[in-house]
């Protein structure tokens, strides 16, 4: 389907989009602004009814990030000027604020204020109750509550409170909820009210097309920007579907897409020249600003400069960490506790270990890969005899030696585990890769290969 | 041996601590058989400060450049936020990673004039949090310190306190706060706004939050706070500085893809904290003007504690300063480790137990070998006449060091840049090895002259240069005297003309038709000609080279065979090893507990708080 026709369809579309209630020019000019939610949209609409109309207690609304679910819903909030609360779920530290949001939006910061200072839900119950007695709906009133997952981690009554809301308040509203994940992994043991499930499928990439193709250029025409998106999804779409993403990346790269253009280069209808000079350049973004491994500052700067010879220096290029010496060695001893049964410590530490094959104190479980299975916890002990016996030198267990513990503690290359005997025999996890251990080692002339069970 | 150290390490103060308390500023220096107690203290106060100012210096000039660039990176985004359309969109919040290094304890003092520069030039709203304080509270924090400081209004501040009990933790809240402070400070005060943004809108003032320790943050607090900060771009421009220990990748790894995404991220790198320690080196040890040295023992603890155990720039400074403690405390004869006027002036005054003190002295005791045995009765007995020879061997200590340090660099930056580094890649290893033994009997120095005896023409003139360089700075007579034979040296070396003889050679061979005998045959007598004869670049050079080494074994001699060497020479690593200071965190720790409970009752100077400490803690 080409852009053209899909222009065709939608306005078709929206023609036949009508709700009794709601102004016709509003809900056509809202069904223009958001182009493939067409089926979302009237099934919405029709979900609420009409404004003076009592709705559904409450809708659950899913789909993956950037599948339009807020911008839909805030959209025909505002179009329509209905009464409404929007919350951000990350934001409420506490059902507090929740609650305060709730009401300063549907009846001014002053009904807010009233609110006590830790207020409980029937404290919000009764306020609201007492405000919409004073003022009841005229027009539903609705409270949308985005990244509602995080509402799992609150007050565990508050969920099937306000799914039922409208019977305990006694008012015309309707919590909608938006979510990135499915309703029942939100359904609590105890039960509760089912809310209306509604489902924000994935954009196809036809549809992505005709959205990105939106936001073109003023100085060029659609259709040239059209095959820019077309070009630039061919590259990404394998890798990313995140509308948001896209928009981003399109933006930032369709200067140099222009760039022939605006030398004289070539001409519009010149694709394949224009293909051909851009493509190159969306790999090289797909492997760095896609990753933000370099900022889209950069990326701008670096696409005025106009170097070839690629100079940015990625995140990930500057992995190299600086460690004093027995911290070094302290981290290899870490990784080899991690990694190693405790059980072959003799084989690998003991001068005459005796002849002792790896076949022969092979368990059963251990037969598979020990970097598969991750990093196992040890207890310090052990930490501080394979780091005396892989040090060459003679070191005194001083604090500082300890101290050093801890500090990689903080840096996040050890990890500390367990909570019982914390004091006496604190245990801990060695959270490094291999290939950094690998580096680390190189620096201080140690093999540590030779000392893994697993590579024996 | 973890749980025994622990255990072990209650300090308590000892009984006696109020009848020390009385004896005042220099009482501690005070020995009952001794009366320059406090001049030494004088002195060493006064040597203390010099420490204290220079790494002060030391680390702004250090740090300059990377926090300009920071300021810049800020009032960029300040300003230029509104043209871009597209980022708002994405809501990208502009982050700078500030990549610090591993040596936490430093980074208190970058931070601090981080925010001191941010606040005196790019805006007022700045944040600096750090884990600790904000396990699950990052917003509260964040705002407290905004809303809390009353930013630039400060007849307001009462009622934002107030306001700040009442509004909920939220960043709409803040958002308020902002847009109501940004407008009352165009009204309140236009001609500030000018020098702070040129004349530019208010709103351009941007939000600094300033993450300490990124690694230690919960990352799921952190998280979220991106992701409120995020959906609020538009009304509060934040601007986000990790400060990384590890490596940037830090952030790949705390944070996933669809918050890092928030995140528009610049890498900034600081000085690593070993070219720190050695510009800390270059002005405290390696400098004639400080007169108080450490010897290579305690050098090489020092340096090793630094290398091996944490990379603080901070704790070797302090290792520096317990260093001078000791000395002062302990050697009476410190009296004389000041500046050279200052040192001549004591000598001239010195008391009878200062006499005999000196001729205790292992290094006085040889120089009185070495003289004549009428000499050596009238060293022995009369006293005036001591004073006297210690005012000259005083002068020559103070000329040796002059000349010492200039030589040593010479022979660094010629050494420096020899394959596998055979005296050390560090000038503190040359140093080390040059006050330790007589340099010239070792190995090492063996094999870099002999490397140096083949370097090419080019090579050799730049090292020399450099080396000339050095010498320039250094005002004695007979640094002068070396100058002019190095640029001598130079002036010939660029004046010779390449012998051309080994070319024609070679252009001959190529037109013979010879087989793999003669070849052979050619070769060697080639090569045994070119051993025979020198031609006079080689003449030069290892002319040069002689030249070097009778520098080196007239001016790096080891300390140690200077007599009245001990004045200024603080020689017993033992004691600084076996130090609680560096054995025990805990005594950092009370020294803390210590000056907090001084500075209520008196104003003190570091230098006494830092001696209560250790007498504190029984030492």
């Amino acid at each position: 389907m080409t852009v053209i026709q899909v222009f065709h369809y939608e306005q078709r579309m929206s023609v036949t989009l009508q709700c009794p209630g709601y102004p016709e020019d509003t809900l056509r000019s809202l069904a223009d602004r958001l182009p493939c939610r067409e089926t979302q949209l009237k099934s919405l609409l029709s979900l609420m009814g009409q404004p003076d109309q009592y709705s559904y207690p409450s809708f659950f609304i899913y789909g993956h990030r950037a599948t339009g679910k807020s911008h839909v819903v805030l959209s025909v909030m505002k179009d329509l000027e209905l009464p409404h609360a929007s919350v951000d779920c990350v934001e409420c530290v506490s059902s507090g604020l929740l609650f305060h949001q709730v009401l300063s939006a549907f009846f001014g910061p002053d009904a807010a204020a009233l609110l006590p200072r830790c207020p409980s839900l029937s404290d919000f119950v009764r306020l609201y109750k007492q405000m919409s007695s004073n003022s009841p709906a005229t027009q539903t009133r609705y409270i949308i509550l985005d990244r509602a997952e995080r509402m799992r981690d609150m007050d565990f009554s508050l969920l099937p409170a306000l799914l039922r809301l409208q019977e305990l308040v006694n008012d015309n509203v309707t919590v909608i909820l938006l979510s990135e994940i499915v309703w029942e992994k939100f359904r609590p043991n105890t039960g509760c009210f089912e809310p209306l499930l509604f489902h924000f499928p994935d954009y196809s990439k036809v549809e992505l097309v005709q959205i990105l193709s939106w936001d073109h250029h003023p100085s060029y025409t659609p259709e040239l920007y059209a095959s820019y998106i077309n070009i630039l999804l061919g590259v990404f779409f394998s890798v990313c579907r995140d509308l948001r993403e896209l928009r981003h990346l399109a933006a930032l790269n369709f200067s140099k897409f222009c760039e022939p253009l605006e030398k004289g280069e070539a001409k519009e209808s010149d694709i394949h020249k224009l293909w051909k000079n851009i493509e190159p350049h969306l790999q090289r973004a797909m492997q760095t600003v896609y990753l933000r491994e370099v900022s889209s500052v950069q990326w701008e700067q670096q696409q005025m400069d106009e170097k070839e010879a690629t100079t940015l220096r990625v995140l990930s290029a500057h992995a190299h960490i600086e460690l004093p010496y027995y911290s070094k060695f302290l981290l290899i001893a870490a990784y080899l506790a991690s990694f190693n049964p405790a059980r072959t410590d003799r084989r690998f530490f003991l001068k005459s270990h005796g002849k002792i094959r790896k076949t022969n104190f092979l368990k059963k479980h251990e037969k598979t890969s020990n970097h598969l299975l991750g990093p196992k916890p040890f207890p310090l002990d052990r930490l501080m005899a394979i780091f005396y016996s892989v040090v060459d030198s003679r070191v005194a267990p001083t604090a500082s030696i300890f101290s050093q513990i801890s500090s990689l503690v903080t840096l996040q290359l050890l990890s500390q585990v367990g909570h019982d005997d914390q004091l006496d025999s604190p245990k801990y996890k060695c959270s490094v890769s291999l290939d950094f251990i690998l580096a680390i080692s190189r620096t201080v002339g140690f093999d540590v290969v030779k000392y893994l069970y697993d590579f024996l | 041996t973890c749980t025994t150290s622990q255990k072990g390490c209650f300090v308590f103060k000892s009984a006696s601590k109020k009848r020390k308390r009385q004896l005042g500023v220099g009482g501690y220096l005070v020995d009952d058989s001794d009366d320059n107690g406090s001049d030494r203290f004088r002195i060493g106060q006064k040597l203390w400060e010099t420490v204290q100012m220079n790494t002060e210096v030391i680390q702004d000039q250090l740090n300059k450049k990377v926090l300009d660039s920071l300021a810049e990176f800020i009032k960029k985004h300040g300003l230029g936020c509104s043209s871009d359309v597209w980022r708002q969109r994405a809501s990208e919040i502009p982050t700078a990673a500030l990549m610090l290094g591993v040596n936490v304890p430093d980074h208190a003092m970058t931070f601090r004039s981080l925010c001191n520069l941010l606040q005196d030039s790019v805006t007022p709203f700045v944040v600096s949090v750090h884990a600790k304080e904000c396990a699950g509270l990052l917003i509260q924090k964040v705002l407290e310190q905004l809303m809390g400081s009353g930013v630039s209004v400060d007849e307001e501040k009462e009622d934002d306190t107030a306001l700040l009990q009442r509004t909920p933790c939220t960043i709409s809240a803040l958002c308020q706060w902002y847009k109501t402070v940004t407008k009352k400070c165009i009204q309140v005060s236009p001609e500030r706004k000018e020098n702070l943004t040129n004349n530019d809108l208010p709103q351009s003032l941007p939000v600094v939050v300033i993450f300490k320790d990124f690694e230690a943050f919960n990352s799921q607090v952190l998280q979220d706070f991106i992701l409120i900060c995020s959906r609020y771009t538009q009304e509060l421009p934040f601007v986000f500085i990790f400060g990384i220990a590890t490596s940037p990748s830090a952030i790949q790894h705390r944070l996933p893809h669809s918050v890092s995404s928030l995140l528009c991220i610049e890498v900034f790198h600081s000085l690593s904290c070993t070219q720190h320690l050695a510009s800390v080196f270059d002005k405290l040890i390696l400098n004639a003007q400080f007169p108080f040295k450490l010897s290579s023992r305690v050098i090489q603890v020092l340096v090793g504690v630094f290398l091996y155990h944490d990379f603080n720039v901070q704790n070797f400074v302090k290792g520096l300063q317990f260093s001078m403690l000791e000395h002062f405390n302990s050697q009476p004869l410190s009296l004389l480790c000041c500046q050279k006027q200052e040192a001549l002036l004591s000598a001239k005054t010195l008391s009878k137990q200062n006499v005999e003190q000196i001729r205790h002295l292992p290094s006085f005791m040889r120089y009185v070998e070495t003289q004549e045995p009428q000499e050596q009765v009238r060293l022995l007995t009369n006293d005036e006449h001591v004073k006297e020879v210690c005012q000259t061997l005083l002068k020559n200590l103070h000329k040796y060091h002059k000349n010492y340090y200039p030589i040593l660099q010479c022979l660094h930056s010629l050494t420096s840049s020899l394959p596998k580094f055979p005296l050390g890649k560090h000038i503190r290893e040359l140093h080390v090895s040059c006050i330790e033994k007589n340099l010239w009997e070792t190995e090492e120095y063996d094999s870099a002259l002999q490397l140096l005896r083949i370097l090419a023409k080019d090579e050799l003139v730049a090292a020399l240069r450099k080396c000339a360089e050095t010498l320039k700075s250094a005002n004695t007579k007979r640094m002068q005297n070396a100058l002019q034979q190095l640029e001598d040296f130079i002036g010939r070396l660029e004046t010779l003309e390449d012998s051309s003889g080994n070319g024609v050679i070679s252009a001959k061979m190529e037109y013979q038709k010879t087989d793999l005998f003669q070849l052979q045959k050619t070769l060697l007598e080639k090569e045994s000609r070119r051993t025979k004869r020198m031609n006079s670049f080689e003449v030069l050079r290892s002319q040069v080279m002689d030249f070097i080494d009778s520098l080196v074994r007239e001016y790096l001699t080891p300390a140690e065979f200077q007599p009245l060497n001990e004045v200024c020479y603080y020689s017993s690593s033992g004691v600084l090893r076996h130090h609680p200071f560096y054995y025990l965190k805990v005594t950092d720790h009370s020294f803390r507990l210590t000056r907090a409970q001084l500075e209520k009752q008196e104003r003190l100077t570091v230098f006494q708080l830092a001696k209560n400490a250790f007498v504190d803690a029984g030492y």
